[in-house]
């Protein structure tokens, strides 16, 4: 049964999935930064205030370490809170209580204290917004036992992974790309909760995989499109869940293509392309035709102008190139 | 009939007595731990509260069984004052499946959450932004619970002390902070890290009720500690005490002890929260040598059974090792 389909934006999605749990679950808040009065530094929650009121949709002090805590102790003694986090580079200040806190209290209580806490945050470059307003660390976050992390990348997952997300008992987080939310498209009227699992394939095809996740995903798209003019057909499959990884999705591609070209905007040293990279050596090396290749983010702080900027960053002309490189 | 109400309503020797026997148990356990670190049989880094004890037992004597603790690593003695079972406290020094924490924390990590007692939390300043989120939790649905979170001096200099500070008195949030300024970060003294000493004077400047108290004196501890869970529960906001109270071991088992006078530690051994109490006991004919000897052996007894347990207690099977990682029903 189809429903009806209505034009969206990725932040309008991510504000009816903030509506739908405030409506749902009596438990949830949204707590952090300008989240309430100012609407949201990408006006993501821009009149929730007026719906929910200022208990619910809670405006935080400059305390990144303070409200991340809460966030955890709430969530601790049965709330469901949503923190939301300005930008990644941000959340360094609450990192203590991120890994120390909310990835280790279900293990260091034995069992006792879990931890049902989602964060959201923007990651990502694009912007010139410059060295600290613009890095791609979900990588980081993803070697931390405990936690799960999302990388919403569609207006579907950006409507239907928060509510998934919220009734997880453990803490997730998800990292919308900053370069997203003004995406537009159409969704169902009743688009809803989607798994928070699996990861999806976006564009099948049987001759090169390229694997990539968040921001890079439109990226690696337009890659597929100008191989396929070359007559190169490319698989894209899209992360979604970058832990737990899905792995059998990513040696499933590769069992069938033979060849894997990893786009990830984090910094290529420690990545998680490098992660992904190993999994598929382990995994499915007597399946792979040419050695596995990455297109990372290049090594060094964001510079602000906007053509050091986009160098800086993954391009489609050099995921197709090391996709041809793959392919031979 | 609140607990502080049931407590006037009885005498105020037997009172008094169950003071003594609740510091006394501290004491003992502790005493018991220092043997048994030194016999290889419990291990990680212990951090004994000895000296301290009043200040445990006088703040949980304001507290219901529906309120919450949050706790530092130095937490045998808020966690035993709780009323967390021998056994399971034991049990978690063995690092057993007996113990409170199934063993995964050890001497730091004690959780015992069906008793309101959320750690055992070994980063200092780290335990008090969940204090102020248990809190806020409580707040929300209006149920009347407070909050009593411990940390030292220590943690007076990290940020993540002045933010919650900020946000407990922004939010009105019922939170009972115990700093317990036993005059050391570890080997730092109070006046080597602070440009200002004065705790309470600082933790007012953020618009709450803040004083210090005797940290030495069971009684003052309590008189304050209720006057203050009464102020919260009446919507006072959160309340600040500052405990002065001195640790008569070393910061844990590993520390010589070079930054600190023998001399001042015995000054503060003048003042011993059990001797007093006692002393003023005695002197009011409430207690005899033979009473408190009684009560020694008692307890001993009593921590014997537990560790004869924790010996005996199952180890988890390496098997087991990735348990509590993720609960059990995540997606």
């Amino acid at each position: 049964m189809s429903s009806e389909m209505v034009k969206t934006t990725y932040r309008e999605a991510m504000r009816a999935a903030l509506r739908e749990a405030l409506q749902r679950d009596h438990r949830v808040f949204l707590m952090g930064e300008d989240v309430g009065r100012y609407g949201g530094c990408f006006a993501v929650s821009l009149g929730l205030l007026e719906e929910f009121g200022p208990e619910r949709i809670r405006d935080t002090p400059l305390s990144e370490s303070a409200f991340v805590g809460a966030g955890i102790g709430a969530a601790m003694a049965g709330m469901r809170p949503i923190v939301e986090i300005m930008t990644v580079n941000f959340s360094l200040l609450a990192l203590d209580q991120i890994m120390n806190n909310a990835a280790t209290l279900l293990h260091m209580s034995g069992g006792q204290c879990n931890v049902p806490l989602v964060i959201r945050m923007t990651t990502g470059a694009g912007r010139q917004v410059a060295a600290q307003h613009s890095h791609s660390l979900e990588g980081w976050y993803t070697h931390i036992p405990g936690i799960k992390v999302l990388a919403p990348a569609t207006l579907a997952d950006a409507r239907g992974m928060l509510w998934t997300a919220l009734q997880d008992p453990d803490p997730v987080l998800i990292f919308e790309h900053g370069s997203l939310y003004n995406m537009s498209g159409a969704l169902p009227a009743d688009a809803g909760a989607v798994d928070i699992r699996s990861a999806a394939v976006r564009r099948p095809g049987t001759d090169v995989s390229l694997i990539t996740y968040g921001g890079t995903l439109g990226t690696a798209l337009a890659a597929a499109d100008a191989l396929a003019t070359d007559g190169v057909d490319a698989e894209v499959i899209d992360l979604r869940s970058l832990r737990p990884l899905d792995d059998k999705a990513i040696t499933g591609s590769v069992a069938k293509t033979h060849r894997a070209v990893i786009v990830d905007e984090g910094w290529r040293t420690g990545s998680l392309a490098a992660e992904v990279s190993a999994r598929i050596m382990e995994q499915a090396f007597w399946d792979l035709d040419a050695p596995v290749e990455r297109v990372c983010g290049a090594e060094v702080p964001m510079p602000y102008p906007r053509h050091l900027e986009q160098a800086a960053l993954p391009q489609a002309d050099a995921i197709a190139a090391a996709a041809r490189r793959a392919v031979g | 009939m609140s607990r502080t109400a049931t407590k006037v309503a009885r005498s105020a020797a037997a009172h008094r007595r169950d003071l003594l026997r609740q510091m006394l148990l501290i004491r003992t356990f502790e005493d018991k731990c220092v043997e048994l670190y030194s016999a290889g049989e419990i291990h990680g880094f212990v951090h004994l509260y000895i000296g301290e004890e009043a200040v445990a037992t006088g703040v949980n004597q304001a507290l219901t069984a529906d309120d919450n603790i949050v706790s530092t690593y130095r937490e045998h003695g808020h966690a035993l004052a709780r009323g967390l079972p021998l056994d399971s406290v034991m049990g978690e020094m063995y690092g057993k499946t007996t113990g409170c924490s199934h063993g995964r924390g050890g001497s730091m990590h004690l959780f015992d959450v069906s008793r309101r007692f959320y750690g055992g939390n070994a980063i200092v300043g780290g335990g008090l932004p969940l204090a102020i989120g248990i809190a806020l939790a409580d707040k929300l649905r209006a149920n009347g619970g407070v909050t009593a979170c411990f940390f030292g001096d220590g943690a007076v200099a990290e940020g993540e002390f002045h933010e919650c500070m900020n946000l407990a008195a922004l939010w009105d949030l019922p939170v009972l902070f115990c700093c317990e300024n036993n005059l050391y970060a570890m080997g730092t003294a109070l006046e080597r890290a602070h440009a200002q000493t004065d705790l309470a004077l600082r933790a007012g400047s953020y618009g709450m009720a803040a004083w210090p108290v005797d940290g030495m004196d069971v009684l003052a501890v309590e008189h304050a500690a209720c006057s203050a869970v009464e102020a919260i529960r009446a919507g006072g906001g959160p309340h600040f005490l500052e405990l002065r109270t001195y640790r008569f071991r070393a910061h844990s088992m590993y520390d010589p002890e070079l930054y600190r006078d023998k001399g001042e530690v015995e000054e503060w051994k003048k003042r011993d929260p059990i001797d007093q109490l006692a002393a003023t006991m005695r002197n009011g004919g409430e207690l005899t040598d033979a009473d408190l000897e009684a009560a020694r052996g008692e307890l001993t007894r009593e921590i014997d059974e537990a560790i004869a347990a924790a010996r005996a207690a199952p180890a988890e099977p390496v098997e087991d090792l990735t348990r509590f990682v993720y609960s059990p029903e995540s997606s």
